[in-house]
């Protein structure tokens, strides 16, 4: 790059303070540079340090915390021991900080417009007639339509992508000549994240240098130059996008890229343990000896509305079908808005749809007497996106497991059969007595898949059960839930935003749009023969690793 | 990213050090309000054991004498020990605030979880009557009620229980409609538990969970209430030794005996504060141990 260096980072060292007087060093010796127009990205998992990393640039790596460098040199100038007014001044005008979730970046009660502007009088710049043109200027450079209407509005009368927007456009109003994306797209659906992309794209274009935080490689492959892969604090890999991806050097880079569940993994493990060798003591889940002929779960031309704010109906679920096999899994996917949880719900009956019906083993069960569902209930297991919000505060793992247990097969010994379950998820006895607050991410979710199979069922409705974590837990537990399928047979309701983890552990796939199953068919068919011209959208707004050109890279060496 | 920072101090082994730690970092007002309110306990269940005097005995000799070393609060118009009088006092007294926080929180209990989880037709018409309740002061509703029922120690005690009831309810049907929302009740609906087993396992525990700090800041709240009433002569009357009734009799002599209406505002005010105190700091707790 014939560019000019903007920014250098030598030999950056953060420590937080820990309890006692400790300090916890989370960055160690992390070095680069970034030019101009040039996008850097961190790539790594939750505490690999990536954030810090980028924080320590605009002097917000928090209360407690030591930063020291060789060098931190933006354009010149030290950015070490600098007192906080002074980083007030260079964010914003020098360097622009996009956070993650704008819905809470953004003051709920201030028009976005207004909320910009503060941005640039905060920094002494213009009058109130010059900002005000100024931040219409900043809406349209991110390509917010009609500009003077939207800087009116309040977020929450806002889309999830204009929001986003809203966010980037307060942070590169002045043009700083850095901008720090941390983790801009996670949480958007993917026809939104291409769009929040292509705004980053167009400020590269434009010589704003870009540093990019995300735990996505196939996001990260779309927009950087350079990729540094964080583990554990430390860059273990840094290269070009392109070495990065399709030759990774280090484990932990190659680790990350099989992560990713793509329509290339399907039947295959994204991780490179071997599948857990516990006891199976399960008992079969479904009536053995005479064939069942039915499906396991049936909805039948389901629609479902819900009352708005003035006393308007809002049709949800509209008209959608679908079957479900015993030891399948049917994907249902789909954006934001797109009813599919609702489906996910009415599948659980508990929400009960205006017209059509759902039929449980050829029995009825959406419109079955409220007794005869309880008796079904313990058949139809769910797991939620949020396992702590899906737990009882006051309750430790063992009394989570206990009360499934118990309800689905009271005689048994409780205590032996927690533990059984809690092996069959990877975990041990020794995790009964925690509380699920202070576990981890992955544990939790594991929990929860625990007490979903505790009472046997037949189907597990899985609500965007993987959405919320890092790529390599997620890909822990869709091998988790892979190995379960197979030992115990059961089926799967796979509701996810995700095409990638859709097209990895679906068998069948529904698309839906507005409460509109558009499109219905096998993975494959779905995939990579789209009729519909929403399923073409979505699989265009995809971003992806060339991975097929990837895998034969890595095995031509 | 975030930084998780893992607790380790939840095994057995802990324990002892955390009762320790737990010991030595109770503020000094909260050990104080302890105190002060084991005193007040104590006098209630054994009030012979701290008394100097017999509460009814007059001295007329000794009539209107300021507090010396043998009458410490000085004595009243009859010569009745005052010190004596307010630590018999305290067991009357006590039983109404307690009284009262019964009855209110029963009532508050039925009409709270009722409005929360009832079907619409029972939810709606109490919610508008909470709402009609909360809109008049607690003393004017309680007024109400000792109007209705007559003056006596037990009308006092449910007028103020009544008088104090919709706020709680309010707070409990509050309590109970987000924790019927929660992702926890869903899941334990979708386990297939019965409504009886939803509601004594999650929404009823962690609907009340919160209001546990309020109790004790509620017991405060009614002695001063129930003490105001008999002072305007509407709870117990003389010679009955309760601190409201206390107050009312001590009124003539005002002028000249200051301590009659001092002393026993003292005892109100220390226990309305040390239970205040005490429960402000289970609250506290409590909060912390949710987040």
């Amino acid at each position: 790059m014939t560019s000019r260096k903007i920014l250098e980072v030598r030999g950056l060292n953060v420590w937080f303070a820990g309890e006692h007087g400790t300090r916890k060093q989370v960055v160690k010796d992390v070095n680069f540079e970034l030019y101009a127009g040039q996008c850097v990205a961190l790539v790594g998992e939750s505490g690999s340090g990536k954030s810090v990393t980028a924080r320590s640039l605009v002097g917000l790596t928090g209360e407690g915390s030591t930063v020291d460098a060789q060098t931190l040199e933006l354009e010149g100038q030290s950015l070490l021991g600098r007192s906080d007014a002074w980083w007030r001044s260079l964010r914003g005008s020098k360097i622009g900080f996009i956070l993650q979730d704008a819905l809470v970046s953004l003051d709920p009660l201030r028009p976005v417009g207004k909320e910009i502007g503060e941005a640039l009088s905060l920094h002494g710049w213009g009058d109130r007639a010059t900002r005000q043109q100024k931040v219409l200027d900043a809406l349209a450079d991110v390509g917010v339509p009609e500009p003077a209407l939207r800087a009116q509005q309040r977020p929450g009368e806002l889309s999830g992508g204009l929001r986003q927007r809203a966010l980037i456009a307060s942070a590169i109003a002045l043009h700083p000549d850095i901008v720090i994306a941390d983790e801009p797209t996670t949480a958007l659906d993917v026809t939104v994240q291409a769009q929040v992309l292509e705004v980053l794209r167009q400020m590269l274009r434009r010589g704003t240098s870009v540093i990019l935080i995300s735990h996505d490689l196939a996001v990260v492959a779309k927009l950087a130059d350079v990729i540094l892969v964080m583990q554990g604090g430390t860059i273990v890999e840094a290269g070009t996008s392109d070495d990065v991806l399709s030759r990774p050097k280090h484990p932990y880079t190659q680790q990350l890229i099989d992560a990713i569940p793509s329509e290339h993994t399907k039947g295959t493990r994204l991780t490179r343990s071997g599948s857990h060798a516990t006891p199976t003591l399960f008992a079969p889940s479904a009536p053995q000896g005479k064939e069942d002929t039915h499906p396991v779960l049936e909805a039948r031309h389901i629609v479902k509305s819900f009352r708005g704010p003035g006393g308007t109906r809002r049709t949800v679920v509209k008209d959608v079908s679908f079957t479900l096999k015993r030891g399948e899994t049917l994907g249902i996917v789909g954006e934001s808005g797109s009813g599919k949880s609702t489906v996910a719900r009415i599948a659980l009956s508990l929400e009960t749809p205006d017209s059509g019906d759902v039929r449980f083993r050829g029995q009825p069960w959406s419109d079955a007497t409220p007794a005869a569902k309880r008796a079904i209930r313990r058949r139809i297991s769910v797991v939620y996106q949020d396992p702590l919000s899906s737990f009882d505060p006051r309750w430790r793992v063992s009394r989570i497991l206990t009360d499934a247990i118990a309800l689905g097969d009271p005689g048994r010994d409780v205590d032996a059969r927690a533990v059984e379950l809690l092996e069959a998820v990877g975990l041990n006895a020794s995790h009964l007595h925690q509380w699920p607050l202070r576990m981890s991410g992955g544990q939790r979710q594991r929990v929860a898949i625990a007490r979903a199979i505790a009472t046997n069922p037949e189907v597990i409705v899985l609500d965007e059960a993987v959405s919320a974590l890092d790529v390599s837990i997620q890909a822990q537990i869709l091998d988790l839930l892979s190995d379960l399928q197979t030992r115990l047979g059961v089926s799967y309701l796979f509701i996810s935003h995700d095409l990638g983890v859709i097209h990895h552990m679906s068998d069948r796939v529904l698309v839906m749009q507005n409460g509109i199953a558009v499109e219905q068919g096998t993975a494959d068919e779905v995939f990579y023969n789209p009729r519909h011209s929403y399923t073409q959208e979505l699989l265009g707004s995809l971003p992806r690793l060339e991975y097929a050109r990837l895998r034969q890279a890595v095995s031509a060496e | 990213m975030t930084v998780t920072v893992t607790n380790p101090a939840n095994s057995i082994d802990h324990r002892k050090s955390r009762w320790r730690h737990w010991v030595l970092h109770v503020p000094v007002a909260v050990w104080l309000s302890v105190f002060i309110a084991l005193f007040f306990i104590i006098a209630a269940a054994a009030p012979a054991a701290l008394a100097t005097h017999s509460p009814f005995d007059t001295d007329l000799l000794s009539a209107l004498t300021p507090p010396t070393s043998d009458h410490w609060l000085g004595t009243d118009d009859i010569g009745r020990d005052l010190y004596s009088r307010i630590v018999w006092g305290t067991r009357e007294s006590l039983l109404i605030g307690l009284g009262a926080m019964a009855v209110a929180l029963s009532g508050a209990l039925v009409l709270g979880f009722s409005a929360a989880l009832g079907p619409k037709w029972i939810a709606e018409p109490i919610n508008r009557i909470l709402e009609i309740l909360l809109a008049f002061p607690t003393l004017l509703l309680a007024l109400l009620f000792v109007a209705l029922l007559g003056p006596s120690a037990s009308s006092l005690l449910i007028s103020v229980g009544i008088g104090t009831a919709p706020g709680y309810a309010r707070l409990i049907r509050a309590q109970a409609l987000k924790v019927k929302g929660s992702g926890y009740v869903e899941a334990a609906w979708a386990l297939g538990h019965t409504r009886t087993s939803v509601f004594l396992q999650h929404i009823a525990p962690n609907a009340f969970r919160p209001l546990v700090a309020l109790v004790a800041l509620g017991i405060g709240q009614s002695v001063v209430w129930a003490s105001g009433l008999s002072f305007l002569g509407l709870g117990v009357a003389p010679p009955s030794p309760e601190w409201g009734a206390l107050l009312e009799s001590g009124k003539a002599n005002i002028t000249v005996a200051w301590w009659l209406e001092i002393f026993p505002g003292i005892a109100i005010v220390l226990v309305a504060l040390s239970f205040t105190q005490i429960g402000q700091y289970i609250q506290d707790r409590l909060e912390g141990q949710t987040q």
